[in-house]
């Protein structure tokens, strides 16, 4: 498969990608016992039934399901995802703003993780068995089996509370106008959620590298590597490094969705304002128009991460790059 | 045949250390009483069936079997015992293993990097890759790219950039078609002519006929014949063990006559002879210790040999 090919059935299958998650989003939206049309006005408006009826005409609401979805569907092409009842908002310029915020989030989580994770991992495989390989792996499981909130929380009470190094939470010092905060209170306050995704991410590339590790050490040539006369420091640097950093990456890449999800819940733990604070709040005020947007954001997001893994692949796996003119 | 004897191997033992039926933990022993010796410029081909353990013997030698693998006897190269520590040494210098395939090569790392590997120098990769046909294309490539004919001289050119007394072949000429094979093959007679000493480790004794000065027969994990190749082209009635002749008998050309029965499996060995199960001149004699003794030229482990 060529690049232009490639990027064409990438390009065709995020499209088919965004209609299922709407139309999936958008049905089990409309069948939760959501009234879009009381989390608007309100429970105990004056308003009456008349009125009531008139703006859900208005609105559509009376309309057969597919008409619903075409309608809200054409609006989204054109831009318009519709208005935040949270934060009396376009949506597209809550989503814009919120994921601004996730986002430094996020690209500071996993670059740490995966760094982290890739130097560690290599470590544990080569020293296997070692203490500090053991430890690690202790680590990473118990920090794999445990809630990323519950984890959140700890990091709180013990670094914020109990120690009273970091802040409590916000992604700015409270009662700071939005010009006067500089970038260092910035990173002071992203500095724990970052530390708790990181270390939730961390496990996974860590025991990946490392069984990846191993099942290189192992193969047919390394033997011959070894054979050939190569000491442990050459083959790590000439060939074990190449091949397990292509199957690292990817898997780093891939794991968008569980560093989107992990973010969501260390967000809510710290209250920082990204998407995933917002997500909740438009989930319990009954937001549908920012529930929709997030959700095709959110899986955006993800096929975008599936589709680098993919593309990086190609890139440097020669059996892919050049296989095509070979076999 | 009086020439300086290179690499040595007495009563090699290989066990390995592993699990048997759930958690009892025992030794299994592949290789047993092994005994070997290989002259300068000479090729010695070891020849036995596949899964017999042939090339654990290579292993041995290189030192490069498995964390679980004991070794006990004697391997001596250039009369020094071959420790690890000298075995570090003359790994990709005097001692150069090919092994079975092209998946012994880096897949991510292009041909030439890894012909040169730690200790060889561009100038002389282009020298070898000219004697053995591959162009500076073929230099390139990655592995997965070669042919199967490519990658047999990728693989010898690798062996010999550093001029190697010593070469461990295991099973060098396994997919290749016969025009290619014996191409192979006198690529090691020449290195052999040349004063290299070629250890070729194989089932396919036909080939073995063609180039190697001496055959060893491998059997159940141990040698229970070494002759020169020439008693193996003279027929059965030259040759000393039972399983030799038996295998003369088996080949195509000598009407393919099959022994009945089957090797021992190593986790499951008999007492004595390790053959005495399919031997029709099996008795007494061969319940004991069988010892490798000389007989006409050549060794045999067999007590009514003659």
């Amino acid at each position: 498969m060529t690049g232009r090919n490639c990027f064409i059935s990438g390009f065709v299958r995020m499209i088919l990608l965004l209609i299922a998650v709407s139309m999936v989003a958008f049905i089990l939206i409309t069948k939760a016992p959501i009234d879009p049309l009381v989390s608007y006005i309100g429970t105990n408006s004056t308003l009456s039934a008349e009125a009531k009826e008139e703006i859900a005409d208005y609105w559509g609401l009376n309309d057969p399901l597919p008409k619903r979805f075409l309608t809200w569907a054409s609006h989204a092409l054109q831009g318009d995802l519709g208005t935040s009842i949270t934060y009396k908002k376009p949506v597209a310029f809550v989503i814009r703003s919120r994921f601004a915020c996730s986002f430094a989030l996020m690209l500071l989580a996993w670059t740490l993780s995966g760094i982290l994770g890739f130097v560690s991992g290599i470590l544990c495989g080569l020293f296997q068995g070692s203490i500090f390989d053991r430890a690690m792996r202790v680590f990473c499981l118990a920090v794999k089996s445990a809630p990323t909130f519950w984890l959140g929380l700890l990091v709180l009470t013990v670094f914020a509370v109990q120690l009273g190094w970091f802040p409590i939470g916000m992604a700015a010092p409270v009662g700071k106008l939005a010009s006067d905060v500089t970038l260092a209170d910035r990173l002071y306050h992203l500095a724990l959620p970052v530390f708790t995704l990181t270390i939730v991410s961390m496990s996974e590339a860590v025991l990946y590298t490392r069984q990846k590790l191993i099942e290189i050490m192992n193969s047919d040539f390394i033997l011959y590597a070894k054979a050939r006369g190569e000491n442990r420091y050459q083959l790590v640097k000439r060939h074990v490094l190449r091949n397990i950093a292509l199957p690292v990456i990817t898997i780093q890449f891939a794991s968008f969705s569980e560093l989107f999800g992990g973010m969501a819940l260390a967000e809510n733990v710290f209250s920082y304002p990204g998407i995933g604070t917002a997500t909740t709040a438009a989930a319990l005020n009954a937001d549908v128009p920012l529930l929709l947007g997030i959700a095709l954001c959110s899986a955006l997001f993800v096929f975008a991460g599936n589709l680098i893994a993919n593309i990086l692949y190609g890139v440097f796996d020669p059996r892919i790059r050049e296989g095509g003119d070979y076999v | 045949m009086n020439k300086e004897i290179i690499l040595k191997v007495d009563d090699l033992v290989v066990a390995f250390h592993m699990y048997q039926k759930g958690f009892r933990k025992g030794n299994l022993e592949v290789i047993h009483a092994l005994s070997l010796d290989i002259r300068k410029g000479e090729i010695l081909a070891v020849v036995g069936s596949s899964g017999s353990g042939k090339s654990l013997l290579a292993g041995a030698v290189l030192n490069l079997l498995p964390g679980n693998a004991r070794v006990q006897g004697s391997i001596t190269y250039k009369g020094e015992p071959l420790d690890a520590g000298k075995c570090k040494r003359y790994l990709g210098t005097e001692i150069a293993f090919i092994p079975q395939s092209v998946d012994y090569l880096d897949p991510l790392m292009r041909v030439e990097k890894q012909v040169i590997g730690v200790r060889g120098t561009p100038k002389r990769q282009k020298e070898v890759f000219r004697r053995y046909q591959l162009s500076d294309e073929a230099g390139k490539m990655y592995p997965f790219q070669l042919s199967g004919g490519m990658a047999r001289r990728v693989l010898i050119s690798s062996a010999v950039m550093e001029h190697p007394d010593l070469i461990i072949a295991d099973e060098p000429t396994p997919g290749l078609n016969v025009e290619m094979a014996m191409e192979t093959l006198n690529h090691f007679r020449e290195l052999a002519d040349s004063g290299t000493s070629v250890l070729m480790i194989t089932h396919d004794i036909d080939l073995a006929f063609h180039v190697a000065d001496r055959i060893a027969v491998f059997y159940a994990g141990t040698i229970v014949e070494t002759a020169p190749t020439a008693d193996f082209l003279a027929g059965k009635d030259a040759l000393r063990h039972p399983y030799s002749r038996a295998f003369i008998d088996a080949l195509p050309q000598n009407g393919f006559m099959p022994l009945p029965g089957s090797q021992p499996y190593a986790g499951n060995l008999p007492e004595g002879c390790l053959f005495a199960d399919r031997c029709e001149c099996c008795d007494e004699a061969c319940k004991g210790e069988i010892a490798m003794r000389t007989v006409r030229n050549g060794k045999v482990r067999c007590v009514h040999a003659t």
